[in-house]
C-alpha cells in the first residue's frame, strides 16, 4: 500500500463540475463492492467521527439509497438514486436533505490498471456555480472539525 | 471568515462575462475600455461586472489618474487553491479508509481462494 497516488481535485472553470482522481490497491470489482455493498460503503464513506446508518440500499439500475450520519445526536441524511450501475461505471444522484433542491449527478468510473490496481475517477456535476460553492464550503466546514485535525496530525506524524 | 469571502469570489465567479474579464486580467492589467472591447454590451454594464469582481475582491483598481487599469488579486485565487485543498483532502482522507476496506477485501479473499495474491 506504499506507492498510492494521492486524490486529485479539479473544479473545472466553465461548468460547475468537480472531478476528482484516485488510484487503489484492489481489482475493479472489489471497488465495485465496495460501492455497492451497503456494509462496505458503511465502513468508509463517513469521517470517523461520524457513525453512518444505512436506510435504504438499492444498488441497481433504478434502486435508491439514503444513509444518515450522526454525530452526538446531530443527524445529517443524504439521498439519491442509482441510474445506472455497471461493474465499471455507476451514475447516481446526490442529495444532502439539508438542502433539499440541490442535486449532484455523480459519475464513477472503475478503470483497470492491471496487477489488481484501479483508477477511480468520480465527476460530480451540480446545477449552478453557487452549488458548487456551498458544495466545496461544506468540504471547508467539515475541514473545520476534528476529523480533519486529525488528518493534520497524521500528516504532521508523517503517517499519510 | 474565509468562507463568505469565498461565497463572495465563487458568486463574482459564476457569472460568463466576468470570467471571461478575468482570463483577459490574467494576461496583464487592463483599462476599463480595453477590458470592454470584446463584448457587446455597454460600458455601463461593465463596470457594473467589475463592481461585482471589486466587492468581491477579485480584481482591484490602481490609484491614481484616469484611466486607472483594472488588476487581478492573485492571493484571491492562493484562497481558491487552499479550498480546493482542504476539499481535495477530506476526499483523500474517505479514500484512506476504502483502501483500507479493499486491504481486508483482499485479506479474506486471499485466505478463500489462493489464486490471486495482490500487492505487497
Amino acid at each position: 500500500m506504499n506507492n498510492i497516488a494521492e486524490t486529485q481535485i479539479e473544479a473545472d472553470p466553465n461548468v460547475p463540475i468537480i472531478r476528482l482522481t484516485r488510484e487503489f490497491a484492489g481489482t475493479p470489482e472489489q471497488l465495485f463492492r465496495a460501492h455497492t455493498d451497503p456494509r462496505l460503503f458503511a465502513q468508509w464513506i463517513g469521517p470517523r467521527s461520524l457513525q453512518t446508518r444505512i436506510e435504504e440500499w438499492d444498488a441497481r439500475s433504478g434502486g435508491s439509497w439514503r444513509f444518515v450520519s450522526t454525530r452526538d445526536g446531530e443527524e445529517h441524511a443524504f439521498r439519491g438514486c442509482f441510474h445506472d450501475v455497471r461493474p465499471d461505471r455507476i451514475v447516481q444522484t446526490f442529495t444532502y436533505e439539508g438542502d433539499p433542491d440541490g442535486v449532484a449527478l455523480e459519475t464513477l468510473w472503475f478503470d483497470d490498471l492491471g496487477n489488481g490496481r484501479t483508477r477511480l475517477r468520480g465527476q460530480s456535476l451540480v446545477d449552478s456555480f453557487e452549488s458548487r460553492d456551498a458544495w466545496l464550503k461544506s468540504g471547508m466546514e467539515t475541514g473545520a472539525n476534528e476529523g480533519y485535525a486529525k488528518l493534520e496530525e497524521m500528516l504532521a506524524d508523517g503517517a499519510i | 471568515m474565509a468562507a463568505d469571502e469565498l461565497s463572495r469570489i465563487f458568486a463574482a465567479l459564476a457569472d460568463p462575462t466576468r470570467r471571461d474579464m478575468v482570463t483577459q486580467l490574467a494576461v496583464g492589467d487592463a483599462t476599463v475600455n480595453q477590458l470592454a472591447e470584446p463584448y457587446p454590451i455597454s460600458l455601463q454594464a461593465v463596470y457594473k461586472h467589475l463592481k461585482v469582481l471589486e466587492d468581491a475582491g477579485v480584481v482591484s483598481r490602481l490609484p491614481g489618474p484616469q484611466p486607472r487599469p483594472v488588476r487581478l488579486e492573485a492571493e484571491v485565487f492562493d484562497l481558491m487553491d487552499k479550498w480546493i485543498e482542504r476539499y481535495r483532502r477530506r476526499a483523500e482522507e474517505r479514500y484512506r479508509r476504502l483502501d483500507a476496506v479493499l486491504a481486508q477485501l483482499n485479506e479474506t479473499e486471499t485466505g478463500k481462494d489462493e489464486q490471486k495474491g495482490s500487492v505487497a
